[in-house]
C-alpha cells in the first residue's frame, strides 16, 4: 500500500532528527576520528574518496572499504547504524542498477547469461559507491557541523557560501518541522479518504504555504540579522592547531593512498 | 537523479566541477549585487525549502508516488540565478550530511540539476508564459512545462554523462569502470522513468505551487513575470497613488475657502500691516489686546524688502478673480513640489 504524504513526511522527519541527533552525540564521542584535526580528516576523506574513484582494481576499492570500517570501529561507530543508513540504501539503490550489467555487457560468459566483465562491472559500482558513501558519512559522524563549515572555509570555499550552508543546515529542522506540522493539521481536519486529486491539490498548497512561509521567515531573519549590526560582511573564527598526532595521522593515510597507488600499478 | 561517487570518471567529474564552477560565481555575484545583505538569509531558506520538498512524496497517476526536486517553482520565483544557488546548496548539504549523492560528483549533480534545470525552467516558463496576467492560467501550464522539461533535461545530461563512460574507461579485461551502461541504453533508462514518474511530480509541483501562488501571494511570482510584473507594478504604482491625486485635486478645488478665514494669521504680518488700521485691530485681539508697535519693526521692513514674490497673497496679478487667483496658486505650488520631489528622486536615485 502507498503511504501516505502524511506518513511519509512523518517518517522522513524523524529519520532525519534520529541521523543528526545520532551525528551530534556520535561526533562527541572519544574516538579515533573524533580526535583528529577536522582539516586534516576532510583531506583524508578527500584523498581516500578520490583514490576510490579512480581505482582500477577491486581489491584496491575493497582495501578502501576495509580501511573504512575499520576506522568506524575505532572511533566508536555502531556497525549496525552504518548498516542501516549506509550500506542499506546504498545497495537498494545501486544494486538494482547494477544488476542488468551482468546480463547485458559483452564479454566472456561466466555462467550463462553473466559474463565476467558484467559482474566485474556491477561490482565496481556497488563497491564504489558503498567504499565512498561510508566515507563520507564517517566525517559526518565524527565532526560536528560547525567544524565541517569552518574546515570548508579554511580550505578555500567562499566566505558567503560557507554562511548559506550554515543558515541552510539550521533552517532545515525549521521547515521540515513546519511541513510536518501542517500535514498533521489537515491530517486532524480530515475525517473522510481523499482522492489522489485532492491529495495533490493540498500538497500543492502545502509547498506553496511553507514557500511563503520561507520567503517571510527570511525576512525576519535579515531584519533580526541587520539588528545586531550584519552589514554583508560575514567572519569565520579559525582556531585549528595541527597537533603531532595530526601529522602522524596524515602521514599515515598518506602511506596507505600511496600504497593503494602501488597496488594500482 | 542524485549521481553517487563511482558512477562518473574523476576526469568527467573534474570537467564537470569546471563546467559549474562558472555558473555558481556569476549566480553568487549577481545574488549578492541585487540583494546586498539578504543574499544570505533569502538563499538559506530557499535552499531549506528545497530540501524539505524533496521530501514530499506525491501521489501520481497509476497508484505510484514520486517527489519533486523542486527546480521549477525555485526558479519561478528565485530566478534562474538565485535557483542555481539554492538548488546546489540543497544538494552539497546532502551529499556531505546525509550521503545522498556524491562528493566528487558535486559537480555533475549541481551542472545537472541546479544549473542546466534552472535555466531551462526560466527558458520555458517565460516562452509559454509570455506576457501573460500574473493571476493567468497559461502562467499555471507555463509552469507546469517548466518542471516538467527542467527535470527531464536534467535526467537527459546526467544520462549522457553515464552513457559515455562506458566508451571511455574500462579496465584490463575490458569490464566498465563506472556507469557500465552505453548511451542507447543509459537514455532510455534514464528517460523512461523521468518522463514518467520523477516528470509528473516535478509537473504536479510547480503548477500547484503557482496556482496557490497566483491567489495567495502573486508577489512572489514576479520575479520571473518580465513585462507582466512591470505593468503590473505600474498599474500598482499608479493605482495605490490615484486617491493621493483625488485628494490632491479636491484640496486644489477648495483653496478659495482659505478667503472666507476672518483675520490674518497671527504672526505672518507683513510691513504695510502695521500702518492698516483694521489689520491693526486684528493683530491686537489676536495678541490679547496687547497694542502692535506703531510702525512696522526694523527687521520685518529691511528683510521684507529683499523678496518680492511673484504673486502675493496668492493672488495673481493679472487675474481679478481672488479664487481664480487661489486656485492657480494651488496649482502652481503643487506642480512645483512635484517637480522638485522628480528632481530629486532623479539626482539621488530614487
Amino acid at each position: 500500500m502507498t503511504r501516505s504524504l502524511e506518513d511519509w513526511l512523518l517518517t522522513n522527519l524523524v529519520e532525519f532528527k534520529k541521523y543528526a541527533s545520532s551525528a551530534e552525540d556520535s561526533a562527541n564521542v572519544h574516538g579515533l576520528l573524533q580526535q583528529v584535526d577536522p582539516r586534516v580528516k576532510i583531506v583524508g576523506a578527500l584523498a581516500l574518496i578520490l583514490s576510490a574513484v579512480a581505482a582500477k582494481n577491486l581489491g584496491a576499492i575493497l582495501w578502501i572499504l576495509g580501511l573504512s570500517i575499520a576506522l568506524a570501529a575505532a572511533s566508536k561507530l555502531r556497525l549496525d547504524r552504518l548498516a542501516h543508513w549506509v550500506w542499506r540504501p546504498v545497495l537498494l539503490f545501486s544494486g538494482p542498477i547494477a544488476l542488468p550489467a551482468l546480463f547485458l555487457t559483452p564479454g566472456n560468459v561466466l555462467a550463462w547469461p553473466v559474463s565476467l566483465q558484467g559482474l566485474r562491472a556491477a561490482a565496481f559500482l556497488v563497491l564504489r559507491a558503498e567504499t565512498t558513501t561510508t566515507i563520507s558519512i564517517l566525517v559526518a559522524l565524527t565532526t560536528p557541523w560547525t567544524r565541517i563549515l569552518k574546515t570548508l572555509r579554511a580550505l578555500g570555499v567562499p566566505t558567503v557560501f560557507v554562511a548559506i550552508l550554515s543558515s541552510t543546515y539550521r533552517y532545515m529542522f525549521l521547515l521540515l518541522q513546519t511541513a510536518s506540522d501542517m500535514s498533521d493539521a489537515r491530517r486532524s481536519r480530515t475525517v473522510w479518504k481523499l482522492s489522489a486529486i485532492e491529495k495533490r491539490r493540498i500538497a500543492g498548497a502545502a509547498i506553496g504555504v511553507l514557500l511563503s512561509k520561507s520567503f517571510q521567515l527570511s525576512s525576519e531573519v535579515h531584519q533580526a540579522m541587520l539588528a545586531r549590526g550584519f552589514r554583508g560582511e560575514f567572519y569565520v573564527l579559525d582556531d585549528f592547531r595541527l597537533r603531532a598526532a595530526d601529522w602522524l595521522w596524515l602521514g599515515v593515510l598518506s602511506g596507505f593512498v600511496a600504497a593503494i597507488m602501488y597496488l594500482e600499478k | 537523479m542524485h549521481i553517487p561517487d563511482g558512477y562518473l570518471s574523476p576526469s568527467t567529474c573534474a570537467a564537470l566541477y569546471a563546467a559549474a564552477a562558472p555558473f555558481w560565481m556569476i549566480a553568487l555575484r549577481k545574488m549578492k549585487r541585487v540583494l546586498h545583505t539578504r543574499a544570505i538569509p533569502l538563499l538559506s531558506l530557499a535552499a531549506a525549502f528545497s530540501f524539505v520538498i524533496m521530501m514530499f512524496n506525491l501521489p501520481l497517476p497509476g497508484a505510484t508516488t514520486g517527489h519533486a526536486v523542486g527546480v521549477g517553482i525555485a526558479t519561478i520565483v528565485l530566478g534562474p540565478w538565485g535557483s542555481m544557488l539554492a538548488i546546489s546548496t540543497a544538494l552539497v548539504i546532502q551529499a556531505v550530511f546525509f550521503g545522498d549523492g556524491g562528493i566528487t560528483t558535486i559537480g555533475a549533480n549541481c551542472f545537472n540539476m541546479a544549473i542546466v534545470g534552472s535555466l531551462v525552467a526560466y527558458t520555458v516558463y517565460r516562452i509559454i508564459a509570455g506576457s501573460a496576467a500574473l493571476d493567468s492560467r497559461r502562467r499555471v501550464v507555463a509552469a507546469a512545462m517548466a518542471g516538467y522539461a527542467a527535470i527531464n533535461v536534467s535526467a537527459f545530461f546526467a544520462a549522457l554523462e553515464f552513457g559515455i563512460q562506458p566508451a571511455l574507461y574500462r579496465d584490463t579485461t575490458g569490464a566498465p569502470l563506472y556507469a557500465p551502461y552505453p548511451l542507447h541504453i543509459a537514455i532510455p533508462a534514464m528517460m523512461i522513468g523521468h518522463l514518467t514518474i520523477a516528470g509528473l511530480a516535478e509537473l504536479i509541483v510547480s503548477a500547484g505551487v503557482v496556482s496557490y501562488l497566483q491567489r495567495a501571494e502573486p508577489e512572489l511570482l514576479r520575479m520571473t513575470a518580465g513585462g507582466a510584473a512591470k505593468d503590473i507594478a505600474e498599474e500598482r504604482t499608479s493605482g495605490s497613488t490615484r486617491p493621493l491625486w483625488i485628494a490632491l485635486s479636491l484640496l486644489m478645488i477648495a483653496t478659495p475657502l482659505g478667503i472666507l478665514a476672518a483675520g490674518t494669521a497671527w504672526g505672518e504680518w507683513s510691513a504695510t500691516d502695521f500702518a492698516n488700521p483694521s489689520v491693526r485691530r486684528q493683530i491686537a485681539a489676536a495678541s490679547s489686546n496687547s497694542t502692535p508697535p506703531v510702525n512696522a519693526p526694523s527687521g520685518i521692513s529691511a528683510l521684507s524688502q529683499i523678496w518680492i514674490a511673484p504673486m502675493p497673497a496668492y493672488a495673481s496679478p493679472f487675474l481679478k478673480s481672488q479664487s481664480l487667483g487661489y486656485i492657480l496658486s494651488a496649482m502652481m505650488g503643487a506642480g512645483l513640489i512635484l517637480l522638485a520631489t522628480l528632481l530629486l528622486a532623479r539626482i539621488f536615485g530614487k
